[in-house]
């Protein structure tokens, strides 16, 4: 089989031993060791263990940890601590990060760098505390209002978990803007071999913004996201719009098998992991397909997605939701071919089988129609 | 005998002594507040004890949603604008990143006692360091005068026209006394600024506030009645008379809860 490709470099270094731990405690050493000055968070199934880890970790090591009384607080503690400076970072699960979406429409008009985390379940509503990719539309446009965007990424894997909160940092600093890791419950819950990256490999960056108190030396620093004339608020939209236009060079996305690839599945996340065994499978049956997986969903891969278009006879989006970023992938194929959908919902897995059965019966529809 | 008179060097102004001043601490932006509105003079009184126990690079302020919105304005420190009602959350992250700073949040009665009820308690019962002003004057004073938390019984408001009634909308919430009860509040204080004497009692409360937040003891919390002319369509005096008839027998002043030495 090909070898992978994966696009943009994994920031934070690693030299330590490979251990065996789950998603959720794996993102939550690596945020330690990414020097996160604080944690603020409360529980919710299924990423509980992300405040368990830090509440039996910072007294020991370095840092703050809170379980705020509501998500709708925590996120609001998050806009307090990341405006006074500090690396910090929350995490919550589907109906906890609708709670949040207030505070993180604020955050991003603010420009204060964060993470947030989405170990995400099924909904709507109270839903399932199964896994899910129900909450695409909510990470990648925005999620509350405004005219906003997260720097969205994708882990597939333990080891991703961990990574990901190292090159979310970078992210959301460089940009100063909100980033979030949108993994699910599977990842969070799944114990996987992880090599975690290196204590203090993240350099701290300079926050002359930041609200430390006022020194005679500079002006005060305000923190708001008021801007009550609509001429000064436009400024500030550009500015944000700007921004995410320069943040399109953080795309990363990881090809698989693409090169001779006839048909293209398309997914992000868990769905990936099961598509590699659908490529697989697939290939032991004479269909040349192959896969593309965004791995930052915002930026979205567009450009590298309406490439493939021109190469491949279809695309198939496989995702655990009613079908979210197929119309992404829609929109970068651009009618240069198919774009077809299989999902699953409400907490439901799909199976290689299942996905295969149905790249199985679309080739063969394309070839019926090209008799 | 000749005895050597002290020479007064008092500033002049126009040729007149100079005897009262804007602190150094507030800018020179103008107030927007309606006039005979209460704030101005919370904010004024806030700023000049800040000059005077000279904290102004130490200190981190929270603004609100209300009237206030725009607290960072006039005030000429580092401040952070809040969400609706999560000003002492808000608040709570940054002292929790800055413990040696001296952190305040300062709110409306919508604000910490309806929307924001929820943080308060809970911003109180952590005993966060920080000192918590509140201003009540029984109504939503930006969005043009509708029923708060605070709004008395009988009292016209736009959202109770025919006037509160209790058994519709509850009563007057006492979130003072409430809030008082915690084992988190160090020190509780409920002040006015509706005239000279008061004014002076509410400055003594923030000098003390901001000395105990020294402490780490726990969080203070003052509130101060008073008044809203615009919203309650009267003018500053009648407001002040009408201040001193209606809300001071439902919001008695005085210290609620004092450290023990």
């Amino acid at each position: 089989m090909e070898q992978e490709k994966i696009s943009n470099s994994i920031a934070g270094q690693k030299t330590g031993e490979a251990r065996l731990m789950k998603g959720n405690e794996a993102l939550a050493e690596a945020a330690i060791r990414a020097g996160i000055d604080a944690y603020f968070g409360y529980p919710i199934t299924p990423q509980s263990e992300v405040l368990e880890y830090f509440t039996n970790e910072m007294p020991k090591r370095h840092g703050v940890v809170l379980q705020a009384e509501s998500e709708v607080a925590a996120i609001n503690m998050i806009y307090g601590a990341a405006g006074a400076g500090g690396r910090v970072m929350t995490s919550s699960s589907s109906p906890g990060i609708s709670l949040m979406q207030e505070g993180i429409s604020y955050i991003a008009s603010a420009q204060l760098p964060c993470l947030i985390v989405n170990v995400s379940r099924g909904g709507p509503g109270l839903g399932t505390i199964q896994p899910s990719q129900g909450d695409y539309f909510q990470a990648v446009k925005g999620g509350g209002h405004g005219d906003y965007h997260l720097a969205v990424l994708a882990p597939s894997s333990v080891q991703e978990m961990a990574d990901f909160v190292f090159d979310a940092f970078r992210i959301a600093e460089k940009y100063r803007t909100p980033a979030m890791i949108l993994a699910d419950g599977a990842l969070g819950q799944m114990m996987e071999k992880v090599v975690l990256p290196e204590e203090g490999s993240l350099p701290k960056t300079e926050k002359p913004w930041a609200t430390t108190g006022k020194l005679d030396s500079r002006d005060r620093n305000i923190i708001t996201s008021l801007f009550i004339e609509p001429e000064r608020m436009e400024v500030i939209n550009l500015g944000l719009q700007e921004k995410y236009k320069q943040m399109q060079s953080e795309v990363r996305f990881e090809e698989f098998a693409l090169d001779d690839a006839e048909v293209a599945l398309v997914a992000f996340g868990l769905s990936a992991r099961i598509c590699q065994k659908v490529v697989d499978l697939a290939r032991e049956k004479g269909i040349k397909a192959g896969l593309l997986r965004p791995i930052t969903l915002y930026p979205f891969p567009h450009d590298a997605l309406s490439k493939l278009s021109e190469k491949v006879n279809f695309m198939l989006v496989v995702e655990m939701n009613a079908g979210q970023m197929v119309e992404d992938v829609t929109l970068a194929a651009n009618g240069k071919c198919p774009v077809y959908f299989k999902g699953r919902m409400g907490g439901m897995i799909p199976s290689p089988e299942d996905v295969l059965k149905e790249l199985e019966s679309l080739v063969e529809k394309q070839s019926v129609s090209q008799d | 005998m000749e005895i050597a008179l002290e020479t007064t060097t008092a500033p002049t102004i126009n040729g007149f002594e100079l005897v009262y001043k804007k602190p150094s601490t507030l800018t020179d932006t103008p107030f927007h507040y309606c006039p005979g509105c209460g704030h101005s003079v919370v904010h004024r009184l806030l700023m000049e004890v800040i000059e005077e126990m000279g904290i102004q690079e130490q200190t981190v302020g929270v603004a609100p949603v209300g009237c206030s919105v725009f607290a960072y304005n006039y005030m000429d420190i580092d401040m952070q604008e809040a969400a609706h009602g999560r000003a002492s959350a808000v608040a709570t992250g940054v002292k929790r990143i800055l413990p040696d700073k001296f952190v305040f949040s300062y709110q409306g009665d919508g604000d910490l006692a309806a929307i924001g009820t929820a943080e308060t308690i809970h911003t109180v019962n952590r005993g966060e360091n920080i000192l918590m002003i509140f201003i009540n004057n029984a109504i939503y004073g930006m969005t043009g005068g509708q029923m708060a938390p605070t709004t008395l019984l009988k009292q016209v408001t736009s959202t109770s026209p025919y006037g509160r009634n209790k058994e519709a909308m509850g009563y007057p919430l006492k979130i003072t006394e409430l809030l008082a009860q915690l084992p988190g509040a160090y020190y509780v204080s409920r002040q006015a600024v509706y005239n000279v004497n008061s004014v002076r009692k509410l400055k003594k409360s923030i000098e003390k506030s901001f000395a105990y937040q020294k402490l780490n003891k726990g969080t203070c919390f003052i509130e101060v009645v008073s008044n809203c002319p615009s919203g309650w369509k009267m003018t500053p005096v009648e407001s002040n008379k009408w201040l001193e008839e209606n809300m001071f027998p439902q919001y008695p002043l005085g210290d609620i809860k004092t450290p023990k030495e």
